[in-house]
């Protein structure tokens, strides 16, 4: 897709003493294994191609060393491949000089760390600031955008703190107040919210939903975590050993893993919670009760057991109704 | 079996040939660029001089002031602070007040010189791995070396005199300042530093906004090994002509004034105490953020 805001080609990326001299092996298909065992190379990136759309949140998962972190640094070339294309609004990341890829760093891409990466020698105020510092932005402007996204992650009154007073769900608000400050299009985020503690995740992944319903940027969100994938991804890439092995939304993967390795990732999450109704319809629509689409099973569960014949008529994005749905295939769909 | 039992050594006439050798070409270069080195030297001279004569020529109570007001403001502790104005007035008490600040000045000055070259130096070793492994096996030399030894070169270029000393205190104290701010800037946290290549920062704003001040705590651990070096090497520098508490140390040593000894070598204690303790309250008051505390 040419539309596409990121859009990665082919990438490879071998870590070693020289990554072009097994190259060749690797596109023949010599397996990671292999290759560190026989070549003493580590595969990090095999054959990705990736089209980000914008406004989007793309997730990548992937177990630890399946090469997520790898892969997002390629997008602002932290990593540069040994083999492929990367390109951003269509111009490509790798011809950049090195003028340019600071410039892209500093006005297009913004990232959020794992591990926070706030400077400790920095107030909170100061923190925040430091990308549009770099940009070169005056004193007063900086401090202005700061103090603004300081409020919007909700520390107002921390400004003073160094990051070391703050606990890592703060910490974390601040890493994300630091990227949304530039104003870049591109959110990397790289396990973000790995770090936090469940319920500290799941309120940080709320803000950061809602800040994205009003910026609508371009997020690539890093995530070993199913669920987090499954509550934030418009679309989900799996990663295996550093290769891309199914994409697609939440529910084409439950639906219809491609192969054991995705079977087992997604085995055990509430699938009454990815699936919707749209994509169990079958047969004519009943007279009585409808529904839309795009209703979770989970909910749509107590409509159905209420309804005559334990049946309801499905309607589409446009009102239209498409067919209808039966209790029974509604629960086998969230006990398969 | 003679030869298992004597060292296949060189002549005796072909050593002491290559030693008149090497001894005379160095004379010939010191006669030919002596007089050039001294006056490269010669502003060098000029701000000891002048800093010398301005501690020497203050009235006592101003300086025993100013040496008050900069260690309030280096620990921020009102013991030490009386400590060292209390330590400086038994100096003068007993008679060595002059020679005090003659030391002062030396190691004040030596100082600002290791800095202005050892942090430079060690920023340097610290981007490249070819200067570090270049820069050093010099360093490890000069921390070795007798300092008897260098100081023959450097008398026979610069004569006797308070720039050769200069010199040869800074050869002793400068190591321990330049290892220790590559040591600090190689320490900088990764992934601070991933962050700040991430958002666009050029190499000088990463060495400034990131790397430098990251590594403050151990740069200034190195200042404070450089001015205990600096120190140390009061007595050793006044054989070649520095004013100060080491001369009549060395007199001392001479004429057996067992005294005389004792009370100039305590003033050089002082001083070492004084330096240290407040460069190290300084170091840690720098270091404050770390913790979450200060604020
Ligand atoms: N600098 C490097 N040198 C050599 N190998 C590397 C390097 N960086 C990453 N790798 C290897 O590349 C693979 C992918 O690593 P990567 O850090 O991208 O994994 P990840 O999916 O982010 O894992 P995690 O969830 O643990 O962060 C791993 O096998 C790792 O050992
Ligand atoms: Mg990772």
């Amino acid at each position: 897709m040419s539309d596409a805001k990121i859009s990665i080609r082919n990438l490879y990326k071998i870590f070693g003493k020289s990554p072009d001299s097994v190259l060749a092996l690797v596109r023949e298909g010599l397996s990671k294994e292999d290759l560190l065992a026989h070549h003493d190379h580590v595969l990090g990136i095999n054959d990705v191609s990736l089209d980000i759309q914008p406004h989007g949140l793309q997730v990548i998962m992937g177990l630890s060393g399946s090469g997520k972190s790898t892969l997002i640094r390629h997008i602002n070339r932290l990593i540069d491949p040994t083999a492929g294309e990367i390109l951003i609004d269509g111009e490509d990341v790798l011809r950049m000089s090195e003028r340019q890829l600071r410039d892209l760093r500093r006005f297009r891409t913004s990232m959020v760390f794992q591990k926070f990466g706030l400077l400790p020698h920095r107030r909170i105020l100061q923190n925040v600031a430091y990308g549009l510092q770099v940009q070169g932005r005056s004193e007063t402007d900086s401090t202005r955008a700061a103090r603004h996204w300081i409020a919007r992650v909700g520390l107002d009154g921390y400004e003073n703190h160094y990051p070391a007073q703050l606990s890592g769900g703060m910490q974390q608000r601040v890493g994300l107040a630091r990227a949304l400050a530039t104003d870049a299009d591109i959110l990397l985020m790289d396990e973000a919210f790995s770090a936090l503690d469940p319920l500290i995740r799941t309120e940080m992944q709320g803000i950061l939903l809602e800040l994205q319903q009003e910026l609508h940027k371009t997020i690539v969100f890093i995530t070993h975590d199913l669920d987090e994938a499954l509550r934030l991804g418009d679309n989900i890439a799996i990663l295996r050993d550093g290769a891309v092995v199914q994409q697609g939304s939440a529910q084409q993967i439950v639906l219809r893993p491609a192969d054991a390795y995705i079977h087992d990732f997604v085995k055990d999450i509430n699938r009454g919670r990815v699936i919707r109704l749209g994509s169990l319809v079958e047969g004519d629509a009943p007279e009585g009760p409808v529904l839309p689409h795009d209703t979770l099973l989970e909910d749509a569960l107590l409509h159905l057991s209420d309804a005559p014949g334990q049946r309801v008529a499905v309607s589409d994005r446009t009102g239209r109704i498409v067919g209808g749905v039966d209790l029974k295939s509604a629960i086998r769909a969230i006990h398969a | 079996m003679d030869f298992l039992t004597t060292f296949p050594s060189m002549g005796r006439a072909d050593l002491a040939a290559l030693r008149r050798g090497i001894d005379a070409g160095f004379r010939d270069f010191s006669r030919e660029w002596g007089e050039a080195i001294e006056a490269f030297f010669h502003p060098l001279l000029r701000f000891l001089v002048w800093f010398d004569n301005l501690l020497v020529n203050t009235p006592w109570p101003i300086i025993l002031g100013a040496i008050g007001v900069l260690v309030w403001a280096g620990s921020r502790s009102w013991l030490m602070t009386l400590g060292s104005v209390a330590a400086f007035f038994l100096i003068g008490y007993f008679g060595m007040w002059h020679d005090t600040m003659s030391t002062l000045a030396i190691i004040s000055v030596a100082t600002i010189l290791c800095v202005a070259i050892g942090i430079p130096l060690g920023i340097l070793m610290a981007r490249s791995n070819r200067a570090q492994s270049t820069i050093t096996p010099v360093l490890d030399v000069m921390q070795t070396i007798p300092s008897f030894v260098y100081l023959i070169p450097v008398v026979m270029l610069l004569g006797i005199g308070r720039v050769p000393g200069l010199i040869a205190v800074c050869i002793y104290a400068l190591p321990p300042i330049v290892r220790l701010t590559n040591l600090g800037i190689r320490l900088v946290d990764r992934d601070v530093l991933e962050a700040a290549t991430a958002f666009g920062a050029s190499n000088w704003q990463k060495l400034w906004g990131v790397q430098v001040p990251l590594a403050l705590p151990n740069i200034f651990a190195g200042i404070n090994q450089t001015i205990m070096m600096a120190l140390a090497m009061v007595v050793i520098a006044s054989m070649i002509g520095v004013q100060g508490l080491g001369v009549p140390v060395l007199r001392a040593i001479s004429n057996q004034y067992l005294a005389l000894g004792i009370m100039n070598g305590l003033a050089i204690v002082a001083l070492a105490i004084i330096f240290d303790r407040v460069s190290q309250r300084y170091g840690q008051r720098l270091q404050a953020h770390r913790k979450g505390q200060g604020q």
